[in-house]
């Protein structure tokens, strides 16, 4: 059982730049947990804060029950594959995957048995003689996660684990990754920047913003109900439509751009009229009208842009405000028609002063 | 050259002319090369003839000079002092360079990199003639008068600052995830520093331990100073020797000596070479 938990975790630098600030956060046995947010936000500190390759400056880090916020890297029992991979340039595949039983003290036949086992499950058997400047950017990922596996770690840590890879091997190492998470069942913490990563292959994700966690839930919780204004904007591959609006007499629904849209119903009990409030829906969950609809944004098609499957248009309504749409292929609208984006009732949010109105106290870290 | 001028093609259309700029580069290629190499033609056919000259000509064929050197008591001699300061001081510069540029390389001192041009600056500035009187009057302090050990200390603080310089070099473009690695596997420093940072900067410490070697094997100052009694001396300073007292040289001896002096450096500027390919990637950034 090796549950990891973070309580109060700090971390200032010396030059009194604050990269974690108070983190409590519990990673469950066996999950496999993204940390997701833009670059500079602390996820990375984090990482290799739970490495032991930065000493956090406050707070504690408890592996399995034990506490190992003063232990060595070598002494906490993880594993960490790094961004660049950093297998060692001047020994074979082989070599590398059992160099950590080399420091564990691993007799030599035992180690050798063991690397050449690890690299045949991942596929690199007959890539055992060869270095590491030899292999292609997949190879070497799967060498660094033998090398990280052979040794049988309690809990994985990956740095950006996809960035090195090119845009199809990236969707490949994403279900090779998760399927290898799974099967091996080990607690794993992996940090990346991209959204789209974090959501297809993580059980849990906590999305952070200098040096604090906005939010953590499922990838689902995270994309249906974000908890800020920031998280809202941060996830999802077209962003959502946030538009400033205004909660009109009798507090039933919001004005947004001079039209009037029915307030969800998880925030109504929350606001009362007047109240100034950010309405926000994805561009997925709007429906797409040529014909005119009452609870429903208007304005005339400004850009198509083609997704494939699907066109993401962007609408220009009265007031100049800019709203995006996902329309199926089969409606392409021509660019300078009128259209009405009509938003689904229970995926609407309402944001007041950055915050998610009615969240549950789930949502939103401590 | 306009567009409407006919263009002769440049080369197939008028094969003698063709033929005679290529003969005639060739021709001045070869007589720049050959003023250049007549220096180590002299080397190559000097210690073979029997009167050699001050010119390189076709020797009058005998071995008869490697037998007059064989028989000067202090010529083999020296050569095995030069490997001694050369393979000393190689050691030593290597294996304090190589923890000094380490250390520089991984912690962030304020103004670093001013003290390592200060010392390069420094080093190239003042040892040799300049510095004669106070490192002979240090070394008589020391007690290091006609010691190999006091030669090769000074040598080597001479060559430190330089070796460091291009030794942090290597050590600063080996990427820090290659050590962070291994502290995770739980290695400890001096074992991350002997199993991944030496081997992956080893063409950079082939290249600082044969450039010392070279530097000291070249060196006369320092051990015409320091060292007093002749049989210690090093082959550079007892070529010195190999003048009459009137000032007139032994041209048969020195050329033969010449030749076995510089054959060990060439022998190891191959070998290492042809090992380790002297990738100065990085080099030496201004």
């Amino acid at each position: 059982m090796a549950d990891i938990t973070l309580n109060r975790l700090a971390k200032v630098y010396p030059g009194g730049v604050r990269a974690l600030s108070d983190l409590d956060l519990t990673v469950r046995d066996g999950e496999f947990f993204a940390l997701l947010g833009p670059s500079g936000c602390g996820k990375s500190t984090l990482l290799r804060t739970l490495a032991g390759l930065e000493e956090a400056t406050g707070g504690s880090v408890h592996i399995a029950g034990q506490d190992v916020t003063a232990l060595p890297p070598g002494d906490r029992d993880i594993a960490m594959v790094f961004q660049d991979y950093a297998l060692f340039p001047h020994m074979t595949v082989h070599e590398n995957i059992a160099y950590p039983l080399k420091i564990k003290k691993v007799g030599k036949g035992e180690r050798a048995a063991k690397a050449r086992e690890t690299a045949e499950e991942l596929g690199l058997g007959h890539l055992g003689e060869r270095r590491p400047g030899q292999l292609s950017g997949g190879q070497q990922q799967r060498a660094a996660l033998a090398r990280a596996m052979a040794c049988h770690p309690r809990v994985f840590l990956f740095d950006e684990p996809l960035s090195n890879l090119d845009a199809r091997m990236r969707l490949e190492a994403r279900t090779f990754l998760k399927k290898l998470q799974r099967e091996l069942g080990v607690t794993t913490v992996f940090v990346t920047h991209d959204q789209a990563e974090a959501l297809a292959m993580a059980d849990r994700v906590a999305v952070m913003e200098s040096g604090a966690l906005r939010q953590v839930g499922t990838p689902t919780e995270v994309f249906r109900r974000p908890a800020s204004t920031f998280v809202a904007s941060f996830i999802g591959s077209t962003p959502m439509n946030l538009l400033d609006g205004e909660l009109v007499a009798g507090g039933g629904a919001v004005r947004v751009s001079g039209r009037e849209l029915p307030v969800p119903d998880g925030a109504r009990a929350h606001l009362k009229e007047g109240d100034e409030v950010v309405y926000g829906v994805r561009p997925e969950y709007l429906r797409w009208s040529e014909r005119a609809v009452d609870a429903a944004l208007s304005g005339t098609v400004s850009v198509v842009e083609n997704l494939g499957s699907a066109h993401l248009v962007t609408l220009e309504c009265d007031g100049g405000l800019g709203v995006q749409v996902v329309v199926p292929e089969e409606h392409e609208p021509a660019v300078g028609a009128r259209g009405w984006a009509v938003p689904r009732e229970d995926r609407a949010l309402l944001y007041r002063d950055g915050e998610l109105v009615g969240a549950t106290p789930a949502e939103v870290p401590a | 050259m306009s567009a409407a001028t006919p263009r002769r093609p440049a080369d197939g259309r008028d094969p003698v002319r063709a033929l005679l700029r290529g003969v005639g580069a060739y021709l001045l290629v070869a007589l720049v090369l050959a003023f250049f190499a007549l220096p180590m033609l002299w080397l190559a056919s000097a210690p073979f003839d029997r009167r050699p000259g001050i010119t390189a000509s076709l020797p009058d064929f005998t071995l008869a000079n490697f037998a007059r050197l064989w028989d000067n008591p202090n010529a083999v001699n020296s050569l095995a002092s030069s490997l001694v300061l050369a393979v000393g001081s190689a050691v030593l510069v290597v294996a304090l360079s190589a923890l000094a540029a380490y250390a520089l390389s991984r912690v962030h001192i304020r103004g670093r990199d001013g003290l390592l041009y200060a010392l390069l600056l420094l080093s190239s500035i003042v040892t040799g003639t300049a510095a004669m009187v106070p490192i002979f009057l240090l070394a008589a302090e020391l007690d290091l008068v006609d010691s190999y050990l006091g030669v090769i200390l000074v040598l080597t603080g001479g060559l430190l600052p330089a070796a460091i310089f291009i030794l942090k070099d290597f050590m600063d473009t080996t990427p820090r995830s290659y050590e962070e690695s291994a502290r995770v596997f739980g290695a400890s420093p001096l074992r991350v520093l002997r199993d991944v940072v030496v081997p992956v900067v080893r063409p950079g410490l082939a290249t600082v331990g044969v450039w010392t070697v070279a530097q000291v094997w070249g060196n006369f100052l320092i051990p015409f100073l320091l060292l007093r009694s002749p049989d210690k001396s090093p082959a550079a300073v007892v070529m010195y020797t190999f003048y009459t007292e009137g000032g007139q040289p032994d041209l048969a001896l020195i050329s033969t000596f010449s030749l076995l002096y510089s054959l060990p450096v060439v022998l190891m500027f191959l070998f290492v070479s042809r090992r380790y390919g002297f990738r100065l990637h990085g080099g030496i950034k201004a």
